[in-house]
């Protein structure tokens, strides 16, 4: 077991993974974990291929070199899959791909080449489901806390509560929370 | 030690957390980019009712320098926040600052210069000011971020120092990367920052002042040697408020950070986030048995060189690791581990390093690379480059 358990999450300049990231690393800060969470900068622009890393570990977090082998990546937005390597420094023994997609984790592997543990959730249909958007980035939590034991559900509602009822209100805040939940039920694991 | 809130929070919004709790009495920065997230932060706390400050927005970083001039001169506390290109337009009004003696607390993020554009994490524009007679202390994370500007306020404003201080942060790695953050409570760290009063200020009418006066030949000279003479203050001063505030926080505030440098063979010197790096290569190559260790600078200018040559000579090699280039001549603070080191009877061999320039990413394995070489007694008198497509 790696002293720090690394995330690395793939999207779009404007589809959430920064706070994607932000809350994962909240969530995990309120149980006394050490923390870190850092987007990899470039010019922001909306629609570009960007990356962002989270940390969590039990002793503080000394490093600042980018996370080379994550212990998860989270793929936001599926067609980043044909123009991103996202499986770069991901461990076949004990990493996890989380992809946002309908497709099956078979044919994420088929197409990935990434032979470890594969989960898909169709967070994009989730999130125009509930909340009537494409913000696939809070959904696709629930894939991330079905995979690992890093977090428990109860951790990242009690997160989005804080974070987004004063901004949206009881209601969308209460939608968010509901795609973190069916997201965790309907993740298909290969 | 107090009880302290632990927060998410970025190096700028460590910076604004200290700068909310200091409650300066005007802040003027221009509120776009190269601006941090620090002013955002803070401009918010100031819509807020949180601050009593006045926040000046100027339209740009050289009016934003000369407006905290004017405020300080007139008695005010003052902080800012700028960074690169930001801080490059700030030049001429640094000089004025400091020939001034105004205690301005400035929080630099710490980023590339032009030319080629860039916006990432460099030395070059705190590194460029390091002559014009500003303090400079340097962070290795959002924590130290806090704690070095509730530190500086207090060594800027010190009747026998009256010199600004820069606060300096890795550009993005720092300023933009959440971390855990010890936060102390405001009644504690009001207390220890104080109320800032000013011996002589210009809205004084009882002792009236001239600030900026004309100096020829006559006087200039001997005003510059005063300033030489602060910044002499400035080193014992910070060790004392350093220790004042580590009753508070329970850190200590040397001068900088020998981490498992007393038996080691070979010593890295490097400031800001990288060091928190390498003090992980330096974990991992002890458990080895390779005795290596990590010199982190905090206090850049006023330079601490008896301490530091003391802590380096009896290692047998010293690498040191700068995130900037002074063209043509030795990087800045390979050139200050040198000359601390003229005047030692044991002198570790010294290799400059550089690395990292407009935000090249700096892997541990570089680190270790680095130590291994040294390790070997792989030394020249050239610099070498780390992460460098030759």
């Amino acid at each position: 077991m790696k002293d720090i358990f690394e995330i690395r999450i793939h999207g779009r300049g404007g589809q959430g993974a920064k706070t994607a990231a932000q809350l994962i690393v909240e969530s995990a800060l309120v149980k006394g974990k050490h923390i870190q969470a850092f987007p990899e900068y470039g010019p922001e622009r909306s629609g570009a291929p960007m990356v962002t890393f989270a940390r969590i570990s039990d002793k503080p977090i000394r490093t600042y070199q980018p996370v080379t082998n994550p212990d998860v990546v989270m793929v936001i937005d599926p067609t980043l899959l044909d123009i991103v390597d996202v499986t770069k420094g991901l461990d076949e023994q004990n990493g996890v791909l989380i992809v946002n997609t309908p497709k099956s984790p078979e044919k994420i592997k088929e197409k990935t080449g990434f032979k470890g543990r594969t989960c898909t959730v169709d967070a994009t249909g989730i999130s125009i489901d509930l909340l009537g958007v494409n913000m696939p980035n809070t959904p696709i939590l629930g894939a991330l806390i079905k995979a690992t034991e890093i977090l428990e559900i109860k951790d990242i509602e009690e997160k989005i509560r804080e974070r987004f009822l004063k901004k949206i209100g009881e209601e969308k805040t209460n939608a968010n929370i509901q795609c973190v939940r069916r997201a965790y039920n309907e993740v298909k694991e290969s | 030690m107090n009880e302290k809130k632990i927060l998410p929070l970025t190096g700028a919004y460590a910076a604004a957390e200290a700068m909310r709790q200091i409650n300066p009495d005007v802040v003027a920065a221009y509120p776009i980019t190269p601006q941090t997230p620090i002013v955002e932060r803070f401009a918010q706390f100031v819509a807020d009712g949180i601050v009593d400050t006045e926040m000046i927005r100027v339209e740009s970083e050289h009016s934003a320098m000369s407006a905290c001039v004017g405020a300080s001169a007139a008695g005010a506390r003052v902080m800012t926040a700028t960074s690169s290109a930001g801080l490059a337009l700030m030049w001429e009004v640094l000089g004025v600052a400091s020939g001034l003696r105004l205690p301005i607390v400035m929080n630099i993020a710490n980023r590339a210069l032009s030319a080629p554009i860039n916006i990432h994490c460099d030395h070059s524009d705190s590194m460029g000011a390091r002559d014009l007679s500003w303090i400079q202390i340097y962070s290795e994370n959002a924590q130290e971020v806090y704690e070095h500007n509730l530190l500086a306020i207090r060594l800027a404003e010190h009747k026998d120092v009256l010199l600004p201080v820069m606060v300096c942060q890795d550009g993005f790695i720092t300023s933009h990367g959440v971390e855990n953050v010890g936060i102390f409570p405001d009644d504690i760290v009001r207390n220890f920052v104080g109320e800032y009063e000013p011996e002589k200020f210009l809205l004084n009418i009882n002792d009236p002042v001239t600030f900026g006066p004309l100096e020829l030949t006559d006087y200039y000279f001997e005003t510059k040697r005063q300033q030489e003479e602060a910044m002499d203050k400035a080193r014992k001063i910070f060790l004392e408020i350093g220790k004042e505030l580590s009753r508070i926080t329970g850190r200590e505030y040397g001068y900088f950070e020998a981490y498992e440098t007393k038996d080691a063979d070979v010593i890295i010197v490097v400031m800001n986030s990288t060091a928190g790096t390498a003090k992980v290569v330096v974990d991992r190559m002890r458990a080895d048995g390779k005795k290596v260790g990590v010199l982190k600078i905090r206090l850049f200018r006023p330079f601490p060189y008896e301490e530091i040559a003391d802590v380096l000579k009896n290692a047998k090699v010293i690498g040191v690791l700068d995130r900037s280039m002074s063209f043509g001549a030795n990087a800045p603070i390979y050139s200050e581990i040198k000359n601390s080191l003229y005047d030692s009877e044991r002198k570790p061999k010294l290799q400059s390093y550089i690395f990292g320039l407009g935000g090249r990413e700096i892997y541990e394995r570089d680190i270790e690379k680095v130590f291994e070489e040294l390790l070997e007694g792989k030394v020249s008198n050239k610099k070498k480059y780390v992460g460098l497509r030759e």
